[in-house]
């Protein structure tokens, strides 16, 4: 069911246009790190127009704070973080080049447009499954804002890491998709329809 | 004679059950995630289920935390009104635990000192702690490990009277919908129903510890759990919110007397990673 999908260390132009929401990926090669303290201090810089400590342009930025690596582990249990908490910051990530960005959940209504303008992916993996996921990674290092702790920007060397396209570069949103089909074919009651907020941690 | 308890004793028990909390999922969960893998009729959501119960399988087995977020720690202590703990601050004792049961399980860092300076502890401290005075001479420790993502989308509302019980099961479905897929679904949902407003709030955490596999004993209530169950589970969130017909595990609700103007409703929300352990002292 799962496609491979090479990102050494960029996501090609080509696999951009391949992705569709909703398949299921492997992702082998390189992912960025990056979540609230990070994100913010990497849309600060380019507001300020200052050069940022890790070139963004055509990298996955995986929404993660793993735990502490046990000794003998690569890293810590490493599940995603909710994505939509980095709302204010993903036009600036995405002008910057940024080519994907991974964690779980959906996003305002909004968002999927974002993507498709500046030709981006948004990834999801499975939350709450750290423990599963971190067998996917085989190298780990810090590259900027060490001071953050598990918050610094790392690269992580993934092998066959599972993920779910949620919004393709045409701005298919499968949260919005997935959830309309299936509370037609249930007959789910018309709760008022609330948008998802801005996020939460993870 | 009292009999005497040292709060050492308190310590080690909530730094051994924090840890075990993280690594081991409850039979409840994990019982209720494989069933779901059978039973879910979106194909995704039935590989997602499928890869949560290995993911728990995995944690058990190897000995690391089952989710990244290791949570807040809320402990229940029940004491017995015949115990007299010695040997220290009792507070103090818990957070202790709290501290060590962090270091040693490998635990991430995830609270900070103040709600508005924002800055991490470093080491997981302090717990939310509720005491409750029981008859008896032991104490009820329960270690309660709450993920933001979910902890962020609970709900508390004021009904009123005439709000009844439709106004009571609006506000849960919707709460649950409001949800959707931060919340890491399949989620587990606790009502509190009654009381004042403080109480609701953690009735609704009560609730949301109990073991999914035990209905409330009142039959009403107990009806009330399965139709709101059945009413989520049409919203067709899923598994992730990638669609399905596994939106929740379970619905548990308490309740407890109110004033005769008001119904209070407090809804936490719990994700699928809802770890939590007792022991008797
Ligand atoms: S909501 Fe729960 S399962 Fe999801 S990341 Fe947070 S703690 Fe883990």
């Amino acid at each position: 069911m799962a496609t491979e999908l090479y990102v050494d260390p960029v996501l090609s132009l080509a696999d951009i246009g391949r992705l569709k929401a909703g398949d299921q990926v492997l992702i082998t090669g390189e992912l960025l790190t990056a979540r609230d303290a990070a994100c913010g201090r990497l849309a600060r810089a380019l507001a300020a127009g200052e050069p940022l400590p890790v070139d963004l342009r055509g990298r996955i930025v995986y929404a993660v704070g793993p735990t502490p690596a046990k000794p003998g582990q690569v890293i810590g249990s490493a599940g995603p973080t909710t994505a939509a908490r980095l709302r204010p910051y993903l036009k600036a990530l995405l002008s910057a080049g940024m080519a994907g960005l991974m964690g779980k959940g959906d996003w305002p209504p909004e968002a999927a447009g974002v993507f498709q303008r500046h030709q981006g992916v948004y990834f999801v993996a499975l939350g709450g499954a750290g423990a599963l996921l971190a067998k996917a990674v085989t190298a780990v290092e810090v590259v900027a804002y060490d001071d953050l702790g598990p918050e610094a920007i790392h690269r992580l060397r993934v092998e066959r890491f599972p993920a779910i396209v949620a919004i393709d570069a045409e701005g298919n949103d499968l949260h919005r998709r997935a959830r309309e089909e299936w509370r037609k074919r249930l007959g789910g009651m018309e709760a008022r329809r609330a948008e998802p907020d801005a996020g939460t941690p993870g | 004679m009292p009999r005497q308890l040292h709060v050492d004793a308190i310590r080690q028990a909530v730094a051994e059950l924090l840890v075990e909390a993280n690594y081991c999922i409850g039979d409840d969960v994990l019982d209720a995630l494989r069933q779901a893998a059978e039973e879910e009729q979106s194909p995704l959501g039935r590989d997602i289920l499928a890869q949560l119960v290995a993911n728990y399988e995995l944690a058990r087995q190897e000995r690391v935390p089952a989710c990244q977020d290791t949570g807040l720690t809320i402990v229940f202590l029940a004491i017995g009104q015949d115990v007299h703990l010695v040997g220290g601050d009792l507070r103090q004792a818990v957070d202790a635990g709290v501290r060590e049961g962090s270091k040693t399980g490998f635990l991430r860092n995830s609270v900070v000192g103040d709600p508005l300076l924002r800055r991490n502890t470093g080491d997981n401290g302090p717990a939310v702690l509720h005491i409750d005075i029981i008859p008896g001479d032991r104490v009820h420790v329960t270690v309660a490990c709450k993920g933001f993502g979910s902890e962020n989308k609970s709900r508390l509302a004021m009904l009123t009277p005439a709000d009844g019980i439709e106004g009571v099961k609006r506000f849960v479905v919707e709460t649950v919908e409001r949800a959707g897929a931060q919340a890491c679904p399949p989620v587990i949902v606790g009502v509190g129903i009654g009381g004042s407003f403080e109480l609701a709030a953690r009735l609704s955490k009560q609730a949301v510890i109990r073991p999914i596999t035990q209905r409330h004993p009142r039959p009403d209530i107990r009806a009330l759990e399965e139709e709101l169950l059945e009413e989520i589970n049409r919203l067709g969130i899923g598994p992730q919110g990638l669609g399905g017909i596994k939106t929740a595990l379970a619905v548990n609700i308490e309740v407890y007397p109110t004033h005769i103007a008001g119904l209070p409703v407090a809804v936490n929300i719990g994700c699928h990673s809802n770890r939590h352990r007792d022991m008797w002292l």
